[in-house]
């Protein structure tokens, strides 16, 4: 059977640069002196550490634990020492800093002992929980939990899998190269995703400018049934994962939804290699492929530790002199790193070599003069000019109202612009500016709850007093009116109610005196908190109970967290 | 530059007007082949004048000279400028035209991109309206005499009756417009000197001219189809309607495309982006309305020409057009997103 193939709109064809670093087989990175690895490497929430500085690990070994559903675990990507748990530079446009574990690596590469599963006899459910123990997150770049991706969706059940082997970025090469070299390992994978969510067909896409990758991944999947290799037009961006699906399927998944709620699911071609290693050698993702290229005297692939500091790995492609600055990721969507000694994440599919022969900047921006050529190429269909409009007069009502949000930020707008207006740059300002104005409304609205309540308990306060002290009179009344009857014996009562609270005083005293010195104790304590960096782990006395441990991670999590931007740093 | 895409196009404003003004060059050579270079004194001046003015604005306003002079958009505007008036104005009509459409029409409103009406038809419909006489003074095909030309144009001598022709479009208005009973289309068309194969005589190579420039420019997808297309057969449409019920009473569509601005009005006129719709539908609503003015001023206006008057109404209209012509994003067409 021949798939139809779809159209999506727009989109865009630079010059693809695949064929500089695809000439030689996937090397293998050597191991560095230390690893970096950083906590937090998937869009869900950060893993709490669950090692120790001193401690030693085995490669593979869980050194970080999922928190809450959308993450997933982290391992130490070699054997070795933990040395440090902090705060250090992740590879982010901002330099952003969050939780990392720093491994001293032994050199002797010891697995943790590896326990292989038959997924066959598995159910879903329990190669779900693999996958997440297994640290399994989109490799294309996203990051995305690949067990929640595997849930069941409204729609019930996933009809198809489609993945993703597109790699429509110019100069990226490590799908490529995965795909030639380990198309029967990938095939594995891909069966283990259809059996979790036991989809009846798999369309794989590949652009038709990796005819090798085609070819090799064709023959592997010769045997299996239901599994079709697709080539697709090369048109960036056709891997972006809706607009594969778009392609293979015809189904146009709007923005905020996921691909469950349609019946159809789509993983890169990274992630199911990696879904083989975790249940088929029950090795969990520790290392992924990583192109070095663009201004590089030897532009290749290398198999990566997570971890590896990236100046370490640029040593193997060597760096022309004019080389300027260096991209994470493709030259479309990419981001410039802001310094070479951060580590390589799960996310890191490209390091590319910039410099001003290879990426001019482009020219001075010049007024807007509705050309349409951004209309032509925005893939999502929006009207690029107009949201320009919206987000540079800050009229977010309107930015919104003509889907600024549904952007995917793949730069074919700004890359056709002929006033070389940085488009995706007024997006971002608007989409974050909206995000912020959003969370100030939502702050100050819990302020005015609060506010509110407080005044509604003044006001409740004040009504019981008042209450009270009616009902006083009023039994002082009648007191005064039942006392002229029995006048004797009120002064009876009277006197030893008084000799009840003189003896009650004292006590009172003490109890107050205690309350007292507690207060001050606490401002004290918090004093000496405040004073020390908030973020800084102070030594764990020995003995202490894994619980506090786990509250007190759970607590630098959080500091680290606010301190750091409130985006999600892997975006 | 920090952010993505690090990667951009070799593209420029500069680089589109470019292609536009070489686009227009197969029809200044037909133009100069049947009607005298004086159109290339014509463009010459308005040049002048244009970046003379652009210079000036541009210096007031602050801008950097050296980015804007040189984005070809004023050139522009003064070739269309020189191109839709009578090759034989006095100089200082083609001059002021310009001054008024750079200076008024465009930095008034806020320099490039931000001018709502097209410059060039803005000063056609000044001049038309101010010096009705001089803009209907065109050349017969075949005065070619430069000299007698240029004596016009600087001399500040009224043109000889013999070198001049009220255009196809202004003689049939007229004849028609008359009570002779004799008037009909066909016959008008035979008698009157100024008529061609199927329109103006000469003119009617020059339209070719710009059909071929404009058909280059949708290939290099400077502008889409829609307006053109919708414009062009819109026009003859109803052109060939009314026609069929009344050919004695009213010209074919043949006549329509290949008469007056009709063809340089659907490439470079129309296809103007500044002062144009953005949405494909709104493109066609925008160039269908355009063609449907133009017939009823053509028809029963009383200018021998509409395009400007028909362009400027049509630009008044794109902020109501866009709005209410936004296509369906991507996920949205229909409910649940299904294919």
């Amino acid at each position: 059977m021949l798939a139809t193939l779809f159209r999506f709109k727009g989109g865009i064809k630079p010059a693809s640069h695949k064929d500089e670093s695809s000439r030689v087989p996937i090397g293998r990175a050597p191991l560095p002196p230390r690893l970096i690895v950083p906590l937090r490497q998937s869009a869900g929430g950060t893993p709490l550490p669950l090692v120790r500085p001193g401690q030693k690990v085995l490669k593979g070994e869980r050194i970080g634990a999922p928190e809450g559903n959308f993450s997933a675990a982290i391992h130490a990507p070699s054997s070795g020492t933990v040395l440090a748990i902090e705060a250090r530079p992740l590879p982010h446009p901002s330099e952003l800093s969050a939780l990392c574990v720093e491994i001293e690596t032994d050199g002797e590469e010891r697995w943790i002992e590896r326990a292989p599963v038959d997924y066959q006899t598995q159910s879903p459910d329990i190669l779900r929980d693999l996958l997440r123990d297994a640290g399994i997150v989109g490799l294309g770049g996203a990051t995305f939990p690949s067990h929640v991706k595997l849930r069941p969706g409204s729609a019930g059940r996933i009809e198809t899998l489609v993945i993703n082997g597109a790699e429509c970025e110019p100069w990226i090469t490590c799908d490529d190269m995965l795909m030639r070299e380990r198309a029967a390992d990938l095939l594995r994978g891909i069966a283990i995703l259809r059996h979790i969510v036991s989809a009846e067909r798999v369309l794989v896409g590949i652009e038709d400018n990796k005819p090798q990758a085609i070819a090799a991944m064709r023959a592997a999947a010769a045997q299996a049934e239901g599994i079709e290799v697709v080539p697709v037009p090369t048109r960036y961006p056709a891997g972006g994962e809706k607009q594969l699906i778009r392609v293979l399927t015809g189904i146009e998944i709007p923005y905020g939804k996921l691909g469950t709620e349609f019946g159809v699911q789509c993983f890169n071609v990274g992630t199911a290699y990696s879904v083989y290693r975790a249940i088929e050698l029950g090795e969990p993702l520790v290392s992924r492929i990583v192109t070095l290229a663009g201004n590089m005297e030897r532009p290749a692939n290398y198999e990566v530790l997570i971890g590896t500091p990236i100046d370490q790995l640029l040593e193997l492609a060597r760096p022309k002199p004019d080389t300027d600055r260096f991209i994470v990721g493709g030259p479309m969507m990419g981001f410039r790193l802001p310094r070479t000694d951060l580590p390589v994440t799960k996310g890191a599919n490209c390091i590319l070599a910039a410099s001003q022969a290879l990426f001019p900047e482009p020219g001075e921006e010049m007024p807007c003069i509705r050309c349409g050529a951004c209309t032509l190429v925005c893939p999502v269909e929006l009207q690029p000019h107009e949201l320009y409009w919206f987000a540079r007069s800050k009229n977010f009502g309107k930015a919104q109202e003509y889907h600024i949000f549904d952007c995917i930020e793949c730069g074919c707008c700004a890359y056709v612009c002929p006033s070389n207006i940085r488009l995706v740059d007024y997006y971002r300002f608007a989409k974050t500016s909206m995000r912020a104005l959003e969370r100030d409304k939502a702050a100050a609205d819990t302020a005015r709850e609060r506010y509110e309540f407080r005044n509604y308990r003044a006001e409740r306060e004040q009504k019981e007093k008042t209450e009270r002290l009616a009902a006083k009179t009023a039994a002082a009344r009648q007191g005064l009116a039942a006392g002229e009857k029995a006048p004797a014996a009120a002064t009876a009562a009277a006197s030893s109610a008084a000799g009840a609270d003189e003896q009650a005083l004292p006590l009172l005293d003490e109890a107050k005196r205690a309350l007292i010195a507690a207060a001050i104790e606490r401002t004290q304590s918090k004093k000496d908190g405040g004073d020390a960096p908030a973020a800084m782990p102070a030594p764990l006395p020995v003995g202490e109970t894994p619980q506090r441990e786990v509250e007190f991670y759970r607590m630098l999590v959080r500091e680290t967290a606010k301190t750091s931007s409130p985006e999600d740093p892997l975006q | 530059m920090v952010n993505s895409p690090h990667l951009h196009k070799p593209v420029s404003v500069r680089l589109v007007m470019g292609k536009v003004l070489l686009a227009l060059v197969p029809g200044i050579a037909i133009y100069v082949w049947f009607f005298g270079a004086a159109i290339l004194v014509q463009i010459a001046l308005a040049s002048a004048a244009a970046l003379a003015g652009e210079a000036a604005m541009l210096k007031a306003r602050g801008k950097p000279l050296e980015l804007y002079l040189g984005d070809g958009s004023a050139l522009v505007t003064a070739w269309l400028i020189a191109l839709a008036f009578p090759p034989i104005v006095p100089w200082w009509l083609t001059v002021s035209a310009t001054l008024f459409a750079i200076v008024i029409a465009k930095h008034l409103f806020g320099g490039l991109g931000q001018n709502p009406f097209n410059p060039a038809m803005v000063a056609f419909a000044v001049c038309i309206i101010a010096f009705p006489a001089l803009m209907a003074k065109w050349p017969a095909a075949g005065f070619t005499d430069f000299g007698a030309q240029m004596a016009i144009v600087f001399g500040g001598q009224a043109p000889l009756d013999a070198v001049t022709l009220a255009t196809p479009l202004d003689s049939l208005r007229t004849h028609l417009s008359l009570p002779e009973a004799h008037a009909t289309v066909a016959n008008v068309a035979r008698s009157e000197p100024g008529f061609g194969h199927f329109g103006g005589r000469g003119w009617e190579w020059v339209g070719l001219g710009w059909l071929l420039g404009g058909l280059w420019l949708l290939q290099q997808r400077v502008f889409t189809w829609h307006v053109p297309l919708a414009f062009l057969a819109v026009l003859a449409l109803i052109a060939g309607g009314f026609s069929l019920a009344q050919p004695e009473r009213f010209a074919g569509p043949l006549y329509h495309l290949a008469s007056g601005g009709t063809l340089l009005a659907a490439f470079f006129i129309l296809t103007d982006p500044v002062s144009g719709a953005t949405t494909p539908r709104g493109k066609l609503i925008f160039a269908a309305g355009a063609a449907l003015l133009v017939w009823i001023i053509r028809t029963f206006g009383a200018y021998p020409d509409g395009i400007a008057f028909a362009v400027l109404l049509m630009n008044l209209s794109v902020p109501l057009i866009d709005m209410g012509t936004q296509p369906p994003v991507f996920g949205h067409k229909r409910k649940g997103g299904a294919p």
